[in-house]
């Protein structure tokens, strides 16, 4: 009965979405204020339709209700509740619902944030994101229903896929989704500044910490998505360029780039016409991501079971998404100026170089996913790209970019003279230096990618901090510097805690991608096997029992110099319900380093408690490459906070400015 | 520095880092593709030696077997209509099994071998690699028209 009454309330968001978007956006158009205002109460009608039939679906799956076949399909009445509540975006429909359940969220929170706007303003923004979220209830109900019945319903559920039954499940897809959803506010504001003809410097200042705070989620939930790959599937890697990855990290590339030149926007006016379509794109590739995900055109370790008509929809969507905002902008950018001045040797320049470096790098990612499709569809064949191709390109575009990041917080808005620069700059530039030519012997021998690591995150961290000090330094007039250094505004500390965030990236990847080791080995009982000064120990294998599992357990003793560290409990588990085994590794984790074993299989299969083969990982610094993606998320969060994005002080200086205008 | 000379610079810089890019992009497309290919054109020799390139198909039931050391495995690859043997050093998926798809990339080996650096199985029940799928339902539509010739040639014949 809840399941009807969900379902009906998901029918009802519809027509409530549809005319919302179209009323708002018409009566806006031709200024008849009656209209415009259905856009409040139509994004919150939408968000409890939605809302009520996600909370409905939520309840089917946690009163085991296997009448519903997509609870059938991905629960069991044995899974444990944190699985059966995750569990709702566990497979297709309803990691959609979850998706259109996030975009009602955001339109819901542009509505309550927004109220200082112009109401035709406020009406457009919310306008467009009810008919995003039309255009995909429309699809969820077409092609991925998730209250469809079955008949007979089930006695018992198929089970969630046991690689899901981890508490990564319960973050990283909602993290990920904010952040692929809330790109569609940068991009309603877009349009909608489009649509009035009015990109200027209040669009700019109100878009900038909504597109943080997607980019935000979108980089947490990249980072606790590399993080679970790296101790759930057992290969000890953090980051395959899986065609699914990168549709996640087109976007994110994309907003890092959005977000410098909607900083340049603010405070000087200008890339205007670029910024718009940065926002376009950013919200596009979204787009493009969840069809290269639910669509399973590609092989990756995402991939659904699928249908063929669900892909053509999100495909037909998002070209109309895309042809209609580009129509759009091709009509609407010429007549907008072109801002302030600037000289060649600018922070607005630097920036601008940031931006072609950002935005051709997410090309290269998005020819390397796509292209095995061009080659497929004119049936030239079935290719591959590897993660070769974006180590070759990819990696080398990031280095000037990251030598530019060193460079650009010294650097003045409309002009410096490049020797004032290239003096400050000497202090970072020596430490870089001596830190490339001997950080890489802590790890044992002198290589050139690692020293390039190191030089780049000494380079951007000594940067960042002199700089820092500097500013803080002579603001400070007769106050202590640690008082001036907390009076510096919140978004100056954002910037340089997420560059710091960048060089500690990078000190991590360099480091780990150069002097991992890793062994396969097979091992009885009694037998050691050492790695990098460290010694496992195999003690032998006990059968454990789990709550909707069995699993054969194998006990590690670590030690290094004959030291004893700790016990390690690799296990490999089979799922009652699906028979399928499930490998889960020990890390002992640490500031410096992992260590990391995984169990592959009895080398008898009637024997699981004889010989096994096992797989022994040495990661240094692999943790500072997720640190340093929470920093810049921390760097995002402090910006966002800043003092200028409050509302009260917001609008009067908006207003000021509609003024002059 | 005239205006116009400055802008002049910007043009000619931003196009020689995008030759570049380019010129980087390409070559490095170029000598990173993987084609993949079905068992039964590996058994044609339209397989390229000395290259890498990917195969896929069914496990063969009761084919797989371990070297001595334990971590080296072997097992074959078959499209209905040819088999191919591979050579794996490694832990491999949890979800490889006899009977189920799998795709495997590597280069063939002199003895005819193909020599796996990466073996991929499928996910969960539902689904199978695309590309080992594709390859299963090609040699099974082979299969089925060499069977209808043959069945109408021995309804011609006499």
């Amino acid at each position: 009965m809840l399941t009807e009454i969900g379902h009906f309330s998901l029918i009802l968001a519809f027509p409530v979405a549809l005319f919302t978007g179209v009323f708002s956006l018409w009566g806006a158009q031709t200024g008849r204020l009656a209209w415009t205002s259905c856009a409040k109460s139509g994004a919150l009608a939408l968000f409890f339709t939605v809302g009520f039939a996600y909370l409905c679906l939520t309840l089917a799956f946690v009163n085991n209700d296997f009448s519903v076949r997509y609870v059938a399909w991905h629960s069991n009445s044995l899974l444990p509740l944190v699985y059966r509540i995750a569990g709702v975006w566990g497979g297709h429909e309803g990691s959609l619902l979850l998706w259109l359940l996030m975009l009602c969220g955001w339109t819901l929170a542009a509505r309550i944030f927004s109220r200082s706007l112009p109401d035709a303003l406020r009406a457009r923004i919310l306008g467009v994101l009810c008919l995003i979220a039309a255009g995909f209830l429309l699809f969820i109900l077409l092609t991925s229903n998730p209250f469809l019945r079955l008949f007979p319903g089930a006695a018992e559920g198929r089970d969630l896929n046991p690689m899901l039954q981890d508490p990564g499940l319960v973050v990283h897809p909602p993290l990920l989704y904010m952040g692929y959803v809330g790109f569609s506010v940068a991009y309603a504001f877009a349009i909608a500044a489009l649509l009035a003809g009015r990109l200027d410097a209040a669009w700019a200042r109100w878009s900038r910490p909504w597109t943080l705070a997607a980019w935000i989620f979108l980089t947490l939930g990249i980072a606790c998505g590399s993080w679970w790959a790296y101790y759930e599937l057992g290969w000890g890697g953090w980051w395959f360029w899986d065609p699914v990855e990168n549709a996640s990290f087109m976007p994110w590339l994309i907003g890092v780039a959005l977000l410098h030149s909607l900083a340049a926007t603010e405070k000087r006016g200008c890339f205007k016409n670029w910024t718009a379509f940065l926002a376009i794109l950013a919200f596009s590739l979204s787009l493009l991501g969840t069809f290269l995900v639910r669509s399973g055109v590609l092989t990756s370790v995402h991939a659904f079971a699928s249908d063929p008509a669900r892909g053509v929809f999100i495909l037909i969507f998002l070209a109309v998404v895309l042809g209609l905002s580009l129509l759009l902008f091709v009509w609407r950018a010429p007549s907008v100026g072109l801002g302030g001045r600037f000289a060649l040797f600018s922070r607005e320049s630097f920036l601008l170089a940031n931006n072609v470096l950002l935005a051709a790098a997410g090309g290269t990612v998005l020819l390397g996913t796509l292209y095995p499709l061009i080659v497929d569809a004119w049936n030239a064949g079935k290719i591959s790209v590897g993660p070769p191709y974006f180590e070759a390109v990819f990696v080398p575009m990031m280095w000037p970019l990251l030598f530019l990041l060193g460079v650009i917080p010294f650097v003045r808005w409309k002009e410096t003279l490049w020797k004032n620069t290239a003096s400050d700059l000497r202090l970072p530039f020596v430490a870089a230096l001596a830190a490339a030519a001997a950080l890489p012997f802590c790890y044992g021998a002198w290589n050139f990618p690692s020293a390039l690591g190191f030089f780049f995150a000494v380079w951007i961290f000594i940067g960042a901090k002199y700089q820092f000090l500097r500013q803080a330094s002579a603001a400070r007039g007769k106050e202590s510097l640690l008082r001036s250094c907390f009076r510096q505004p919140l978004s100056f500390w954002g910037m340089h805690l997420a560059h710091v965030g960048v060089a500690v990236f990078v000190a991590g990847v360099a480091v780990v991608s150069v002097f991992s080791e890793e062994k396969d080995v097979r091992m009885a009982a009694g037998d050691t096997v050492e790695i990098s000064g460290y010694t496992f120990r195999f003690l032998g294998m006990r059968e454990m029992p789990g709550v909707n599992y069995s699993a054969w357990q194998g006990e590690m003793e670590l030690s290094r110099q004959g030291r004893f560290l700790r016990r390690l409990f690799p296990e490999k588990r089979f799922y009652y319900s699906s028979a399928m085994p499930m490998t889960e590794a020990a890390i002992d984790s640490g500031f410096f380093r992992d260590v990391y074993v995984s169990l592959g299989e009895p080398l008898d299969r009637a024997r699981p408690d004889g010989e096994w083969v096992a797989r022994v990982y040495y990661k240094p610094l692999v943790n500072w490459i997720w640190g340093g993606c929470f920093l810049m998320a921390l760097g995002g969060i402090l910006a966002m906070l800043d003092r200028r994005y409050r509302r009260s002080r917001f609008s009067s200086s908006l207003r000021r400015e509609s003024g002059s205008c | 520095m005239k205006k116009r000379h400055q802008r002049l610079f910007v043009i000619l810089g931003a196009l020689a880092v995008l030759g570049v890019i380019a010129a980087l992009v390409l070559s490095a497309l170029n000598s990173n593709l993987s084609f993949f290919h079905a068992p039964s054109e590996v058994a044609a020799g339209k397989a390229p030696k000395g290259r890498l390139f990917r195969v896929g198909g069914l496990v063969k039931v009761g084919s797989f077997a371990r070297e001595p050391d334990g971590v080296t495995s072997r097992f074959i690859l078959t499209d209905a209509s040819a088999e191919l043997t591979v050579r794996y050093k490694g832990v491999l998926p949890d979800l490889f099994s006899e009977g189920k798809g799998a795709v495997a990339q590597g280069k063939l080996a002199e003895d005819g071998v193909f020599t796996a650096q990466e073996v991929l199985a499928k996910h969960d029940e539902n689904y199978m690699p695309p590309e080992a799928a594709a390859a299963l339902q090609k040699s099974h539509a082979e299969g089925v028209r060499e069977l209808r010739a043959g069945e109408a040639a021995a309804v011609s014949a006499p």
